[in-house]
């Protein structure tokens, strides 16, 4: 008989279930597509913060030994290189796939004609590599750099003496794109860097010369030598695993190590770096990883705002639905309490009907929400969105707090209803 | 012990609108009684006072041995519902259900629905042939005719009905009130509220009612 009721209910309120249920599905599929890329945005924005800068320094063993000891580059004192020659080796490590760009640096300080002098950093640009596998690869510092801002032009490998000027550096020397900068070299011979651009960053580069590598380490004497490579790799977010590897691998079990070793923590593949690179040590460069940390709580907040938002429109909208539903049928409703219907029966039977409606919105919802989130996915982070089935319980509890905090004022405005006042003869 | 007994009952609705004042009132089981009144005169309070669909504000109320004054409000639901059949002027009938389902829900509220009980109460009413029916596919005297099946259908000890006949035509008004003749030959006690002389007529005994005040025919 209940049934038959709520069966009578439904096919005669149609329309206004209809809404309810559209109501609880427009909320439901914000929420879904918001709470499925927030589990997964944690991938999504770790690549794409991978856009943005290195995320392992590679230097030599004893650089990075006297850092470590007196916390100091000091120029004086006698310093160990790392080949140029090793750095295609970076393609070759199991993670070669996951290492999307790198740039060498050779830095130094260099004498101008007029007698001053300043820092100099050489690097590539943008380089043609051909692999020792035999792949084709291009790198450098305008695939590592995508924040910075050239006015003029990049230099070209074909110009070895064209550089980059850093902004305060140029103002300093009072000198543009198109002009010249005389210098000495170590041997005491003279040379020129012709001015392509302009750049900055926010960084050291805005008070260097950054110059192609080749002119650095002639300048410097230095042929075949660099002092550090920055790498840009897509790594797997750290866990504990990858957190006792990094402070020392060889405490791994075999199966642990393994595991770890397959896995592209920033730690494991740095740990490979080292392997093919002689005589380097590669280090996460910490202030990043950090900061891709803030942007994600950020991230994530921003998207429980808004599920948290949506949820709560959309409950707002089943009340105002439900209570006005519940006024148009004040006399049916009266009618049963009239004929003996306790307030609680009365009550059930409506909430019987609303969730109904709130069950089939919530399914539709989260099919509709699902395709959100791919849309959000590709148009966001250019790739789709993992479903995480973590989502439908959290979406269920929601939708039925949704559902009753949203019926709360019709199920008052119901105890209230008197049978007496409803059915009155006028 | 009588089956109702109103001593000194008042209704003041709101605190200001007084619409029943020292009302005194016995019905015997078995009896028929008509109320007779003006628009206005609180026939239709009096009802649902002693439907227990409301409560009164002062005064005593005995239904069947119970003090209306004693109960909560809970309480007074489930005396209505075993005790009180209610025939209303509007009819009053769920939209969306059958005749036969419309009596249903009654049992369903009041123990178990029970399909065969509901449709000999039907057939009592002799529309056992309109039982699949919408109200909406229904007469007017027709639909009175199921709300006064289900008023019978939990038997009830007093069947109250407010101008039940107020909304139908000569011919319809003919066989509801021949069917209130029949049921009260049967033993139902039966509680008419009329203003149309000819309905208050076919009871035992009328009563007449001024300005929220009772007095004999
Ligand atoms: N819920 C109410 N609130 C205030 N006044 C009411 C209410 N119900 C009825 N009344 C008043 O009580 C008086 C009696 O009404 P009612 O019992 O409906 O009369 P009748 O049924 O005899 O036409 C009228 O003056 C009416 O306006
Ligand atoms: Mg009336």
């Amino acid at each position: 008989m209940f049934w038959q009721m709520v069966k009578g209910a439904v096919l005669r309120q149609g329309r206004q279930l209809l809404f309810v249920a559209l109501t609880v599905a427009l909320g439901v599929s914000l929420a879904t597509a918001m709470l499925n890329v927030m589990f997964d945005v944690g991938d999504k924005v770790n690549q794409e913060l991978k856009a943005f800068g290195a995320n392992i320094t590679v230097t030599s063993k004893n650089a990075s030994i006297l850092k470590d000891i007196y916390g100091l580059d000091n120029a004086s004192a006698p310093k160990e290189y790392l080949a140029e020659s090793d750095i295609g080796k970076l393609k070759t490590i199991f993670w070669t796939n996951n290492i999307v760009a790198f740039s060498p640096h050779l830095a130094g300080n260099l004498k101008l004609d007029g007698g001053s002098e300043v820092a100099v950093s050489g690097t590539w640009f943008d380089h043609y590599m051909k692999l020792p596998t035999g792949e084709e690869f291009s790198t450098g510092e305008q695939y590592l750099k995508s924040w910075w801002q050239v006015e003029g032009a990049w230099p070209k490998e074909t110009e070895p003496d064209s550089v980059l000027v850093g902004k305060t550096l140029a103002q300093k020397l009072n000198v543009k794109p198109g002009d010249s900068i005389s210098y000495v070299k170590k041997d005491g011979t003279k040379a020129v860097f012709r001015i392509a651009g302009l750049v900055s960053g926010g960084g050291e580069e805005d008070d260097q010369i950054v110059a192609q590598l080749p002119a650095v380490q002639q300048a410097l004497g230095l042929e075949g030598k660099i002092d550090s490579v920055n790498v840009s790799a897509m790594t797997t977010p750290e866990n504990e695993l990858a957190r006792r590897a990094a402070a020392n691998p060889k405490s791994l079990s075999l199966k642990e190590y393994e595991i770890w070793y397959c896995t592209s923590y920033v730690s494991s593949i740095a740990f490979q770096i080292e392997e093919v690179i002689a005589n380097s040590v590669a280090r996460p460069v910490r202030q990043i990883a950090e900061s891709e940390g803030r942007i994600l709580d950020k991230t994530q907040l921003l998207m429980l705002l808004i599920t948290v938002l949506s949820l709560l429109s959309a409950t707002m909208g089943v009340s105002n639905l439900v209570s006005a539903n519940i006024m148009e049928r004040s006399k049916e409703l009266g009618l049963l309490k009239a004929i003996g219907a306790t307030d609680r029966s009365v009550v059930i039977l409506v909430l019987t009907e609303i969730f109904m409606a709130g069950l089939i919105g919530g399914v539709a919802g989260y099919v509709a929400g699902l395709g959100f989130a791919q849309i959000i996915g590709h148009a966001v982070f250019g790739s789709s969105i993992a479903i995480n089935m973590l989502v439908i319980p959290i979406l269920i509890v929601l939708l039925i707090l949704m559902l009753l905090l949203g019926s709360l004022p019709a199920i008052r405005s119901l105890l209230g209803l008197h049978p007496a006042i409803v059915l009155h003869g006028r | 012990m009588s089956l109702l007994k109103l001593t000194d009952v008042a209704m003041v609705y709101g605190g200001r609108v007084t619409a029943l004042e020292h009302v005194n009132l016995t019905v015997e089981k078995g009896d028929w009684l008509a109320i007779m009144g003006p628009s206005g005169s609180g026939k239709t309070t009096l009802m649902n006072i002693i439907g227990c669909m409301d409560k009164h504000t002062a005064g005593q109320v005995v239904l069947d041995g119970i003090d209306l004054n004693e109960v909560t409000k809970n309480e007074l639901t489930q005396i209505r519902r075993d005790k009180i059949g209610m025939v209303f002027q509007q009819f009053h009938l769920i939209p969306y259900l059958t005749a036969v389902e419309n009596l249903m829900v009654a049992q369903y509220y009041h123990s178990i629905p029970d399909r065969k009980e509901a449709m000999a109460a039907l057939e009592r009413v002799g529309l056992a042939d309109r039982a699949d029916h919408l109200p909406s596919e229904l007469s007017g005297g027709e639909q009175q005719r199921v709300c006064i099946a289900r008023a019978l259908i939990n038997y009830p000890v007093l069947i109250l009905a407010d101008e039940p006949t107020g909304n139908l035509d000569e011919k319809n008004e003919k066989l509801v009130m021949d069917l209130f003749r029949e049921l009260n030959r049967e033993g139902h006690t039966i509680i008419t509220v009329t203003h149309s002389d000819k309905v208050g007529q076919a009871a035992k005994r009328i009563v007449i009612i001024e300005h929220g005040h009772l007095r004999d025919a």
